[in-house]
């Protein structure tokens, strides 16, 4: 059967579960989905978050992400991928980013879904800005990040 | 050309595009990003540390050594904090 590659970078959340069932119905070539969510937090050191607002750049952002779901589904034998990152403003709780890899066995859908999240947080165009009670401020790279990215380049 | 800016180097230089044209002498993105940040106090102020900044030619990751010449559109923005 065809491997179901879905790329999408949106304003509005999405559903999860949803998602997950649209990439298995009908399939009895999967044998494993590993899904992640990221999702705002509340609190950073603890120090309170009232929103994130997702910058993004139009057109890269999704080229980008789908350049690297291309890789995925080079690099290990997978049935399918789910990969939604939003933008715009995102408050405490609510979703910001799904990856979702099915399948025939668990190590491929695990290791593509690290692997996507990873190049997800160092090579998608898109920037967080924090809002805390006393303004706003850039959230700023992580060195590693850079270096759980790295990991699958060595 | 066209430049586009993201994150806090479109709010240093306030604003997110333009279009520009520099001297046939600029003839790589690190030379773009240091003619750029002559042309006035938010682009210095964007353009300060410009190891830090991140270039893409039409919607592609560019080194600073990367030619400019023939690019539609080239982006600058600080590192992704995406995911």
């Amino acid at each position: 059967m065809t491997a179901i590659v879905t790329v999408r970078v949106q304003q509005e959340d999405f559903d999860t579960a949803g998602e997950i069932a649209a990439l298995t119905r009908g399939r009895i070539d999967i044998g494993a989905v590993v899904s992640f969510s990221g999702l705002c937090r509340g609190n950073d050191h603890d120090r309170p978050i009232t929103a994130l607002t997702l910058e993004h750049y139009p057109g890269m952002a999704d080229a980008e992400i789908m350049r690297h779901a291309e890789e995925a589904m080079a690099r290990w034998p997978l049935q399918g991928l789910t990969v939604i990152h939003r933008f715009g403003r995102i408050t405490p709780g609510e979703n910001i980013v799904l990856v979702v890899t099915a399948s025939s066995h668990r190590q491929a859908a695990f290791e593509a879904a690290e692997f996507l999240m990873d190049y997800l947080k160092t090579n998608a165009p898109f920037w967080k800005r924090e809002e805390t009670e006393d303004g706003g401020s850039w959230v700023e790279a992580k060195g590693h990040d850079d270096a759980a990215a790295a990991r699958w380049t060595s | 050309m066209k430049v586009k800016y993201f994150a806090w180097v479109r709010e240093r230089i306030g604003k997110a595009e333009e279009k520009i044209e520099p001297p046939d002498s600029v003839r790589t993105v690190g030379e773009l990003i240091a003619w750029l940040a002559g042309r006035g106090e938010g682009y210095a102020y964007a353009f300060e540390k410009p190891k830090v900044i991140r270039a893409a030619i039409d919607q592609t990751h560019v080194q600073p050594d990367a030619a400019i010449s023939g690019a539609r559109e080239i982006a600058f923005f600080p590192p992704m904090t995406g995911g």
